[in-house]
C-alpha cells in the first residue's frame, strides 16, 4: 500500500498557496506536514481527502490514479478537521454510531464502546454530547479513528484542544495504527509525537 | 441501503429532540391559513372558492421556511466533508435527509390541511384529492429545495436566496395541485393533474439528488 501525490500545485482565489509538491508515504510510515499558518497545510490535507481538488498534479492510492478510480478510496482513510461533526442532541454513543454505520467500521469488531474507551470516554457514552467540553468533542471526533480499520489517517491539528492525557492517548493510538502497517499523515505544529518523515511546506510557496 | 437508513434514523431523531422546526413549520401554516378568513371575512362562498389555493400556497411558503437549515447544520458542524467523502454515493445522502426532511415537515402539513380545509369551508369532495395532491406535491418541495440549500450553502441570508431560486420553479406543482382540488369540486376527473403531479415527482426524485451532490461538493470545496 501506498499514498503519493505528484507535482501539486494548490491555488485557491487567485493565490498561489504551494506549487509543485510531492509526497510519499507507504505502510507504517507517518508523514508530518509542517509550516507556518496560511503555508497549506489544512489545504493539502483537504485536497488528500478529495474535498479540494488540486489546481494540478496527480495523488496516487496503490499507484493508481485516484480522480479515475476513486471508489477503491473512499472508505479508506478517515479525515479529521478543524470541526468536529458533533451533534449536541445526540448521545455520545450515538454521535460515534452514526458515522461508524455510514463509513461501513467494525470490520475490526471493535464495538462502539472499546473506541470510546480508547478515549476515556465511555463513562459519558449517554451523556448529550452538547454537555461535552471542547477537548471531550475532539476526543470523541477522534475516537472515530480507533473505531475504524482504515489503512490511511488524514489528521489536521488533532490535539487541538486535547489535554496532556488526551495527547497520549492519541500518541498510544497513532503508534499501534502504524506497527498495524498502516498510513498517518498529520498538520501539525507540535513536536513530533512519533518519530517519521516531515514534509515542510515553506518549502513549495510560490516565489517570484 | 445501510447508510441510507442510518442517515434517515439520524435525521429524524435529530428532528424529534430539537423539534423546533417541526412545530415552527407547522404554526405558520396554521397562522398563514388563518390569516385568509380574518381580513377577506366569513363569507362561506369566498373561502370555499379559495380553499384548496390559500392552502397549497400557505403550504409551500411552510416548506420554504425550513428548506434552509437541510444541509446548513451539517455544513457548520463539519459532518458535511464527512457525508461527501464517505464510501457511499452522495446521492444516496442527500435522498435520506431529503426524505426526513418530508416526514418532518411535509407529512404533518398533510396531516392538518384537512383541518384547515374545514376552516375555510372546502367541499368533502375535495378533501380526499386535496391530500393527494399534496401528498404527491411536498416530497416535489422538499427535492427541490435541496438544491436551492445546497446551491446557497455558506451565503449570507440563505433563507431569502433560497426562496427566490426555487419559489418560481414551483409554479407548475401549484397549478396542477390547486386544479386538482377545482376539478374535483366541479365534478370533473381528476386523474390527468394528479398523474402529472406524479411525473414530476418522479422527474424531481431522478434530478434533485444528482444536482443537490454536485452542489454539495462544490460547498465544501
Amino acid at each position: 500500500m501506498s499514498f503519493t501525490g505528484n507535482a501539486i500545485t494548490c491555488i485557491r482565489s487567485d493565490r498561489v498557496v504551494f506549487q509543485r509538491l510531492s509526497f510519499s508515504v507507504k505502510d507504517g510510515e507517518i508523514l508530518y506536514l509542517k509550516g507556518p499558518n496560511g503555508c497549506g497545510k489544512s489545504s493539502l490535507l483537504r485536497i488528500m481527502a478529495g474535498l479540494l481538488r488540486p489546481t494540478e498534479g496527480v495523488l496516487y492510492w496503490n499507484e493508481e490514479n485516484i480522480s479515475k478510480s476513486v471508489d477503491s478510496f473512499l472508505g479508506d482513510f478517515q479525515y479529521i478537521g478543524h470541526q468536529n461533526a458533533v451533534k449536541g442532541a445526540l448521545s455520545v454513543n450515538e454521535n460515534l454510531k452514526i458515522w461508524a454505520e455510514i463509513y461501513n467500521l467494525n470490520k475490526n469488531n471493535m464495538s462502539i464502546d472499546d473506541a470510546l474507551q480508547a478515549f476515556k470516554l465511555d463513562r459519558l457514552a449517554n451523556l448529550p454530547a452538547r454537555f461535552l467540553s471542547a477537548g471531550q468533542k475532539r476526543r470523541l471526533n477522534l475516537s472515530r479513528l480507533s473505531a475504524t480499520d482504515s489503512r490511511l489517517w488524514l489528521l489536521d491539528e488533532p490535539s487541538t484542544s486535547l489535554d496532556d492525557a488526551g495527547s497520549l492517548c492519541l500518541k498510544e493510538l497513532i503508534n499501534s495504527h502504524l506497527e498495524r502497517g498502516n498510513m498517518v499523515i498529520m498538520a501539525t505544529h507540535e513536536s513530533s509525537l512519533v518519530n517519521g518523515k516531515t514534509l515542510n511546506l515553506a518549502d513549495f510557496v510560490f516565489n517570484e | 441501503m445501510n447508510a441510507f437508513s442510518s442517515l434517515l434514523k439520524r435525521d429524524l431523531r435529530l428532528a424529534f429532540r430539537q423539534g423546533s422546526d417541526s412545530v415552527m413549520v407547522i404554526v405558520f401554516f396554521i397562522v398563514v391559513v388563518v390569516l385568509f378568513p380574518l381580513s377577506i371575512g366569513p363569507e362561506q362562498k369566498i373561502l370555499a372558492r379559495i380553499s384548496a389555493g390559500v392552502i397549497w400556497v400557505a403550504a409551500l411558503l411552510a416548506a420554504m421556511l425550513s428548506m434552509d437549515r437541510l444541509f446548513a447544520a451539517d455544513y457548520e458542524d463539519g459532518s458535511l466533508d464527512l457525508l461527501v467523502i464517505s464510501p457511499h454515493p452522495t446521492e444516496i445522502l442527500v435522498l435520506a435527509k431529503v426524505l426526513a426532511h418530508w416526514l418532518t415537515t411535509g407529512l404533518p402539513l398533510i396531516i392538518v390541511s384537512p383541518l384547515l380545509g374545514v376552516f375555510l369551508y372546502l367541499q368533502a369532495d375535495g378533501f380526499w384529492v386535496m391530500i393527494m395532491s399534496l401528498l404527491l406535491g411536498t416530497p416535489i418541495l422538499s427535492l427541490i429545495g435541496a438544491i436551492g440549500a445546497a446551491l446557497t450553502l455558506g451565503a449570507r441570508r440563505s433563507g431569502v436566496l433560497i426562496s427566490l431560486l426555487i419559489l418560481p420553479l414551483f409554479i407548475p406543482v401549484l397549478i396542477f395541485g390547486v386544479s386538482a382540488v377545482d376539478a374535483a369540486l366541479m365534478g370533473l376527473p381528476t386523474r390527468p393533474q394528479l398523474l402529472i403531479l406524479g411525473a414530476f415527482l418522479l422527474f424531481a426524485t431522478a434530478l434533485s439528488p444528482w444536482a443537490s451532490a454536485a452542489a454539495l461538493r462544490q460547498a465544501v470545496e
